[in-house]
């Protein structure tokens, strides 16, 4: 399959009569987007707000964070299933709005949503304060569940990011990649030598609250299978779900997933980027046992010679990870793993739930108990009410001066799993 | 500012004093002397710092006369009064490394001065202190003396000057148990594409994370006369009395809960929630009795499948809480539940 990419960097956001973007700024109609976020009835308000990199800003309790993209050729359209009708995405041309993206916000649903700085310490450990961020902060209407505002909030967000993509389709992109993997004979036959490696994503899946979908199926629900890795360029995963900020994978890391970039670098040069594997991360073992036990049997299938596996969230989904790994690499086909660490405050704690020598190349994304003191800034988009509760913070989080006690759990992306930032821990 | 004061500890070989005839050297202080590697440590400080004294101490003589010779030097150093402790760096020599180690963790502990020191990591020294004192990993002989100064220096100063000290991977200290976040210079999918590509073709590489050894419980046997059992109940389901009135924290819990109930048969709405921020608390705040299943043993008691339901449950958050606290948490626990005379406990997670 091939995509070509096309990139449109966009230097600054404004708020206008009219929507459009012109010689990389958005102009963004206020009306508008409150129409198309307020479609749905279960919503009841919508502010939107702009955050720049280096401002002194805070927006929490931060549930999502989405880049807008617009499909200008080849079957189906942005978030299929979800947004655009199901059709099989990943072929033709793509155009994505680099340098920004939507972020939702709002009263808190669980406990996890995350905190975005774009200024100061905070700002170091999330990615998303090095973007221009288009916050909506959606309010719900009376007596209804959580859960329907987390749906109705979530996909408030895509319609939003769709609609600002669309200002982009006739727009010529300032850089363009093509990306392409072949059928399994084509490749074997034009890279005999290379070796055949796959990426293996673990969604997260839990449950209540900690789901995600691909193609608008919710991920609980599948058995592993493949994909294209050029689909998810294409928002065929989306994030539904409210674990610890540090390690969820927002809808942004899907459609700009690392370790999907960084294989297609390496494909055809060093190695032969065969397929994506995606698998869940159920709590039943019954699950946990199947979706691990077809992973590694499609990894077999597949005559694969090396794998990448990515984890999303921590402790139960450690054991997932772990069962992938030891079954894979069990096959006799090498393994690497991406995590991230609960190591304790101190970090002389286990850090991960489960372990096992055949994980012996791990990646890690930090420790994501590390202590860290965010200082008062001086707005905060969304609201500081449900701060303490935040998993990660704690009654002691707000301090007299205003600055927060926190762990880096309550950062936004801070200690992704899919290899997203530079942050580690030795 | 004040140049920041070093002692450095050497032994009688680095001091060109003699090999193994030698050795039984005892322990001397030379005030304002740099000796052998301290020269190249002085060249490495510049003019940050400055070696005010050097201990020389035979290998032999340390080891053989180790309680005399280990006070005889925190003497010595005390007496300098030294922002910083150097010892070594002793390479593959184990005796020299046992002593580093030995006499730089006992100034550290002891004195309260930061020290640091250097080996090989096969070096006996290396095991026995390098989770007590920064120990910069070394070539196993003398000739990689320039790049263990390269690294010793750099860290003395920043031990010496108070400063924040790095990761491991960064200031080349041997890992110490404490696990140290640090920005990488590439992102991590491109580190696990690299060491992929490494481990495809044999190539060594380093995992970032080593597996720990896992603390693996058996479980005891089956109880035979559930009928005169006296069954508890604990969870990391985060439940508690409505409120939270200890305060366990939604996530990284610092501590458990114990609380009576005596005489409750069900938990309801308005008296129970749970605290835990890992789950959609939404049944468990409805019926606290789906996470800790009292209501169900209350009527195993009446029925008599049970002997009794003990009249206190343990609970804390299991989300995000490091396994060194939950440990803590279930040593504690599990001594109450025996000094009580409970026969099996019902764990229940989320």
């Amino acid at each position: 399959m091939k995509l070509e990419m096309g990139y449109i960097h966009i230097k600054d956001i404004r708020f206008s009569e009219e929507s459009r973007i012109q010689d990389g700024i958005l102009y963004v109609s206020e009306k508008a987007v409150r129409e198309t976020a307020l479609e749905d009835e279960k919503l009841k308000s919508v502010s939107f707000d702009i955050a720049r990199p280096g401002a002194s800003v805070r927006i929490t309790p931060v549930k999502d964070v989405i880049e807008p993209r617009v499909k200008v050729e080849g079957r189906g359209g942005i978030f299929p299933g979800i947004i655009s009708k199901t059709d099989t995405v990943g072929e033709g041309k793509t155009y994505a709005l680099k340098g920004m993206a939507v972020v939702t916000a709002g009263k808190i649903v669980g406990f996890q949503e995350g905190v975005i700085d774009m200024t100061g310490p905070g700002a170091e450990y999330t990615p998303f304060s090095k973007t221009l961020n288009l916050v909506m902060v959606c309010g719900a209407q009376e007596g209804i569940e959580p859960h329907e505002y987390e749906k109705a909030v979530r996909l408030a967000g895509f319609r939003v990011a769709v609609y600002i993509g669309e200002l982009a389709r006739t727009l010529t992109p300032d850089e363009t990649t093509v990306y392409e993997t072949c059928g399994l004979k084509e490749g074997i036959e034009k890279y005999p030598e290379l070796p055949r490696v796959a990426y293996v994503q673990m969604l997260q899946s839990q449950g209540l609250l900690h789901d995600t979908y691909v193609y608008g199926v919710d991920a609980k629900r599948i058995v592993p299978t493949i994909l294209s890795p050029t689909e998810i360029m294409d928002g065929a995963i989306v994030s539904g779900n409210c674990v610890s900020a540090c390690d969820k994978n927002p809808t942004y890391v899907h459609l700009n997933n690392p370790v999907v970039h960084d294989l297609f670098e390496q494909h055809g040069k060093t190695l032969n980027f065969v397929c994506q594997i995606i698998t869940n991360e159920n709590v039943y073992l019954a699950d946990k046992q199947r979706s691990s036990d077809w992973t590694a049997k499609l990894c077999r299938m597949l005559d694969l010679d090396g794998v990448i596996v990515s984890q999303e969230g921590f402790g139960n989904p450690d054991t997932d990870l772990i069962m992938n790994c030891k079954k894979i690499e069990a096959e006799g086909i090498k393994t690497v793993i991406i995590t991230d660490e609960y190591a304790g405050r101190d970090g002389k704690s286990q850090s991960l739930a489960d372990a096992d020598t055949a994980a012996d190349a791990v990646i890690t994304g930090g420790n994501a108990n590390q202590v860290v003191i965010l200082p008062k800034l001086d707005k905060v988009i969304g609201t500081l009410d449900y701060i303490t509760k935040i998993a990660g913070a704690s009654e002691q989080t707000l301090h007299e001066d205003g600055s927060l006690e926190v762990e880096l759990q309550v950062i936004t992306g801070a200690t992704n799993e899919t290899g997203f930032n530079k942050l580690s821990a030795r | 500012m004040a140049k920041i004061k070093v002692v450095h500890y050497i032994n009688q070989f680095f001091a060109q004093i003699g090999g193994e005839e030698k050795a039984d050297y005892p322990a001397e202080l030379r005030v304002g002397e740099t000796v052998g590697p301290g020269l190249a440590f002085a060249a490495n400080f510049k003019d940050e710092a400055e070696i005010i004294a050097t201990i020389v101490c035979g290998d032999s003589y340390f080891n053989e006369n180790l309680e005399k010779a280990k006070a005889d030097i925190l003497a010595m150093v005390k007496e300098q009064k030294p922002d910083v402790f150097i010892a070594g760096p002793a390479f593959n020599a184990g005796r020299y490394g046992v002593a580093c180690g030995t006499i730089a963790a006992a100034v550290q502990e002891e004195l309260g001065i930061p020290a640091v020191t250097g080996m090989y990591v096969e070096n006996p020294g290396a095991d026995m202190f390098k989770n007590h004192v920064y120990m910069i990993a070394t070539k196993n002989n003398a000739a990689g003396m320039r790049g263990a100064v390269a690294k010793m220096a750099p860290l003395a100063l920043k031990l010496g000057k108070g400063e924040p000290v790095g990761a491991s991977a960064e200031e080349g200290y041997m890992p110490n148990g404490i696990r140290v976040n640090f920005f990488e210079k590439k992102r991590g999918s491109a580190r696990a594409v690299d060491m992929l590509l490494k481990k495809l073709a044999g190539k060594p590489f380093e995992t970032e994370y080593p597996m720990p050894n896992f603390d693996r419980v058996a479980p005891n046997p089956a109880v035979k006369d559930l009928a005169h059992a006296k069954i508890a109940l604990v969870t990391s389901g985060g439940i508690v009395p409505k409120g939270n009135p200890d305060h366990i924290e939604s996530s990284s819990a610092s501590h458990y809960g114990e609380y009576d109930i005596t005489g409750v048969t069900d938990l309801t709405e308005d008296t129970y929630e749970t605290a835990h921020g890992g789950y959609d608390p939404v049944y468990a705040n409805q019926d606290a009795d789906r996470v800790l299943p009292i209501d169900v043993l209350r009527d195993m008691e009446k029925e008599g499948v049970i002997g009794e339901l003990h009249h206190l449950f343990y609970t804390t958050v299991g989300n995000g809480t490091a396994v060194a606290s939950a440990k803590a948490f279930a040593a504690e626990i599990g001594r109450k539940l025996k000094a009580d005379g409970v026969d099996a406990v019902i764990l229940t997670s989320t």
